[in-house]
């Protein structure tokens, strides 16, 4: 065989797809061709070690638009507009160059939102890091300053998202952005090149070699050799992504456009044939009509720089002036690089010869793969084991060592370095509610968002944890008053050629697609990032929820915090109280085992249908669910937002203190009503069949909380001081 | 009353306070940075954001565009001129303004509500809507707001009564705790002379809604559409 295949490893592929890639062709490739191959069946564009699996995921709906296989989901929200959404990661880029991968990482996904024709409006990051000490600290302060410097610059506000702290992060950092745009429906874009004739338009900032082989790079594990791999991170401008969001959204509003498509990972490339196998044509591009920073650049260069700022736009011939007007009234530079066809090929032209030949199909589809899965015996085992946790001397000093742990502390000193108001549609501000809340200007209508995932139970049980996601996420959107409406996933782990992590992702798989069957929420879309991965030590496995819902009068909403003394305060629903998997097992025992809290869906079904009403009849305006940390957490969350204190009383029912103060349940909600809306409650509650128990009152300036046994009492100020102590020591 | 509110390459406020005008009153329209002309406008506004990326200096770039020669002869036919968080930086760029505004003392972006006090002083119709002494609050969101001029300057600034807003605690005490930027003296707001151009790092575009949480910058755009009235 040729001295190519061989050398196939370097252009990420394996012997075996080299020999599929030559049988499709009918002829060995070329070099150009077995990298452009590579690139496009990385993990990474490619999702050949995952895409098989999606199949379990439920995708459709009444009110979903576009569904998986374009650059973002859309779905239709009323009154004539669609909403487009999706998370991507960025993880790789962000262990390297903090700054920069976050950065860009803001910067693509935008890229995705307004290639739809979609205004963004909105931004949530779901980050994890090592303990914030040394290197992660590090990187929290670098990834924080990447978001500012796009998404504050770029006029997007960020409204949410989550920071998770783990050790099994320590080398392997995630930064996923979510984006959402909104749309006119009949103001749609997609990517496709159209029909033949049509020009394809290169606009934006000029290719130079940054970000060459991304896609490969994203797609092996994170080596020492790796933290010298700066080239191959993007940079980021903000500027001159602003020009081309505001050009791209005049140029589709205008009906200039036949096709758009961002210029990701693998460039020029991916973006083209993926427009191009959409609609089932071909294309010629003229690679040496390409805007360029250098000379010199080889057509595998130019065809792989991940550079920034980058679009594809299609436009008929007879538009094409207007189109070249438009994009130099927004000062950015444009060139028609090549010209749609019917002849169903990839081909490439550089110095008058064809340089790639490739049928337009063979691109974009990889090859899917199902690997062998074998859970981890040590996982198996962990989860078996009974939690037997000694109880604490000190209750209170527990609880407050639970508020300092940075996945529960307060993320303000984060989000203070975010404009979150730019566009003035933030309702419902970070950290005031369950999810961020932005109302769709000149209707009724408001969007909630939020993302979600707890890793350790994802870890210790990888269905039910990842299903737990999905369901806390829509438990979130129903806390601000919210109705569900779909998912979008970024799916973390580690190498899937081992064993126990492709059994996690299948198994991750199933219990979102379980999840979101069970609560009618469809995934529209959503990203993968594998080898999350150093040496033996895998990430724990992280499916981000990112969800999206509408509330349809947005007068009729809910935030966490206590409006005035007097008002009663509910538990709606059933806390299990579970301690397997916990936070407090982990922070406060140094503990991980046992069995995440079980998932009863038609509990889950009632409380969320059950709130729903309640805070749009407005009978409830306050409302928290219960998640890591448990009761004491969310209580303290509620108090320390409000600066009001509350008097609780429990009834023990024989469970431990602790398993009462911190242990983690499905199915529950606090609320706080009124009095004179206490009657409502109970009457909405009977009609749902759903259990509710009146904890006590919003009183004074301290949670006073116990049974007839025990009681622990704590000034507000001084869960404040401690909620908000580790982000603001760790960011200085 | 019409205003011009200026669009440059990457303001990102523009809309925001184009809405927030029409909610008092004032019709505005854009222009665009490359144009010469305002128009037949009373007010000129320049919106927040990061205009030309903020490249070289916040505001350095905008402050010699096209369309600033026309902005500031307007100013100096005594037309109105308001520059909100970049557009205070490009008045301080274009001379319309003294002084400097600086990288936070924090050196981060900060985005928060803040208290502020209206101080008097300069008769202006940009702020007639604030009642001097008057302590309310405002969202901020910016990288570079802390307000700089030689103490020789800043005393005359003080003595003309050109110090329009300053950041306060929520008694309206000024000091270090209460000073989210590092701002000499605490300037938020600063007016010029002759009480034609306003500038101020705070947003009250950004407050003008109950539906947002806050209408605390209703009164000063109010107060500015009111001053038109005959």
């Amino acid at each position: 065989m040729s001295r190519l295949r061989e050398r196939a490893g370097d252009f990420g592929l394996s012997e075996a797809e080299y020999d599929r890639c030559a049988e499709l062709l009918g002829r060995e490739p070329n070099q150009l061709e077995a990298a452009l191959v590579g690139a496009m069946w990385s993990e990474h564009c490619g999702y050949k070690n995952s895409r098989a699996l999606f199949s379990a995921f439920p995708t459709q709906a009444p009110w979903v638009l576009v569904g998986p296989g374009e650059n973002a989901g859309l779905v239709d929200i009323g009154e004539g507009y669609a909403v487009a959404f999706k998370i991507e990661s960025h993880n790789h880029p962000s262990a390297v160059e903090p700054v920069q991968g976050a950065a860009t990482g803001v910067g693509g996904i935008l890229r995705d939102i307004f290639a739809m024709g979609a205004r963004p409006f909105a931004l949530l990051d779901s980050l994890r890091f090592g303990p914030l000490k040394g290197r992660s600290r590090a990187l929290l302060e670098g990834v924080v300053e990447g978001i500012a410097l796009y998404g504050n610059a770029v006029g997007v506000p960020t409204v949410g998202g989550e920071i998770g702290v783990h050790p099994c992060y320590q080398d392997n950092p995630l930064v996923n952005v979510m984006a959402l745009g909104l749309l006119r429906r009949d103001q749609l874009a997609r990517g496709t090149v159209g029909e033949a004739g049509n020009l394809v338009v290169y606009v934006g900032s000029r290719t130079g070699r940054d970000g060459l082989g991304g896609a490969v790079f994203a797609s092996g594990d994170l080596s020492g050799d790796h933290l010298t791999d700066r080239p191959a991170v993007q940079v980021g401008d903000p500027f001159l992504g602003k020009l081309l969001m505001e050009a791209t959204l005049a140029a589709t509003e205008q009906g200039l456009v036949a096709g758009v498509q961002d210029m990701g990972a693998a460039g020029l490339t991916s973006s083209v044939s993926e427009m191009a196998d959409r609609a089932g044509l071909g294309v010629d591009l003229d690679l040496d009509l390409v805007p360029t920073r250098e000379e010199g650049l080889s057509p595998l260069e130019l065809m792989l720089s991940e550079s920034q700022e980058r679009m594809i736009l299609v436009v008929r011939p007879e538009r094409k002036e207007e189109l070249l007007a438009l994009l130099r009234h927004w000062d950015l530079d444009a060139a028609v690089i090549g010209r749609v066809a019917e002849h169903r090929r990839f081909r490439l032209h550089f110095g008058g010869k064809l340089v790639c030949d490739l049928p337009s199909d063979l691109l974009a589809n990889a090859p899917r793969y199902v690997q062998e899965a074998a859970e981890s015996p040590d996982v198996q085992a962990l989860r078996a084991e009974e939690v037997a946790l000694p109880l604490p001397d000190d209750l209170a000093a527990a609880w407050l060592q639970l508020l300092a742990d940075p996945n529960v502390a307060s993320k303000r000193p984060v989000f203070e370095r975010f404009d979150h108001q730019v566009m003035t549609n933030t309702v419902v501000l970070p950290g005031e509610g369950d999810a961020a809340v932005l109302r769709i200007r000149g209707t009724q209508l408001a969007i909630a968002a939020t993302t979600d995932c707890v890793a350790p139970w994802v870890y210790l049980d990888p269905r039910a944890g990842a299903a737990a996601a999905v369901a806390e996420a829509a438990r979130n959107l129903v806390c601000v008053g919210a109705e569900p409406l779909a998912v979008t996933d970024c799916l973390n782990f580690g190498n899937p050629y081992r064993q126990e992590v492709y059994y996690q992702l299948r198994e991750a798989v199933l219990g979102i697609a379980e999840a979101c069957r069970q609560l009618g929420t469809p995934v529209t879309g959503g990203n993968v990032s594998l080898y999350n991965q150093s040496g033996e030590q895998a990430i724990y496995p992280t499916p981000t929820i990112g969800m999206i819902g509408v509330i349809r009068d947005v007068r009729a909403r809910a935030t966490l915090s206590f409006k005035r003394l007097g008002q009663r305060v509910g538990l709606l629903g059933k806390a299990e109280g579970q301690l397997g998997g916990s936070l407090y097992a982990r922070a406060v025992h140094g503990r991980e085992f046992g069995a995440p809290p079980p998932l009863d869906w038609d509990l889950e079904r009632r409380l969320q249908g059950c709130l729903l009403e309640l805070i749009r009849s407005g009978s409830v305006r306050t409302a928290h669910d219960l998640s890591e940390g448990g009761l004491a957490v969310a209580l303290s969350e509620m108090a320390a937002a409000s600066q009001l204190g509350c008097r609780l009383e429990l009834e023990g029912d024989g469970q431990r203190a602790d398993a009462l103060l911190f242990g983690e349940s499905h199915g529950a909600a606090l609320i706080a009503v009124d009095p004179g809306e206490a009657e409502a409650v109970q009457r909405s509650c009977r009609a749902w069949e759903l259990p509710l128990r009146w904890l006590g009152e919003v009183e004074g300036s301290a949670i006073r909380i116990g049974t007839g046994s025990w009681q622990v009492n704590l000034p507000v100020e001084t869960l404040q001081a401690q909620l908000e102590a580790p982000f603001r020591e760790a960011l200085g | 009353m019409k205003a011009a509110v200026i669009q440059f390459p990457g303001s990102n406020c523009d809309r925001d306070a184009t809405l927030a005008l029409q909610s008092v009153g004032i019709a505005s329209s854009l222009v665009w940075h490359g144009e010469t002309e305002i128009g037949r406008a009373d007010l000129v506004v320049l919106p927040g954001g990061f205009s030309y990326g903020d490249h070289l200096r916040s505001g350095a770039i905008a402050a010699h565009s096209p369309v600033m020669a026309a902005v500031s002869a307007h100013a100096r036919r005594g037309g109105l001129v308001l520059g909100i968080c970049n557009g205070f930086q490009i008045l301080t760029e274009a001379g319309l303004l003294e002084g400097a505004l600086l990288r936070n003392q924090g050196l981060h972006f900060l985005c928060r509500t803040v208290w502020l006090r209206a101080e008097g002083g300069v008769a202006s119709p940009l702020t007639a809507g604030l009642e001097p002494g008057a302590v309310f609050s405002l969202p901020i969101a910016h990288n570079e707001g802390c307000y700089y001029a030689d103490p020789e300057v800043l005393d005359r600034l003080e003595g003309e009564g050109q110090v329009a807003l300053r950041y306060c605690d929520p008694a309206g005490g000024s000091g270090p705790l209460s000073n989210p930027n590092g701002s000499a003296r605490s300037i938020a707001g600063l007016l010029n002379r002759a009480g034609n151009v306003f500038g101020l790092m705070p947003h009250p575009e950004r407050a003008c809604e109950p539906l947002l949480g806050s209408t605390s910058g209703y009164p000063l755009l109010a107060g500015i559409a009111q001053w038109a009235l005959p």
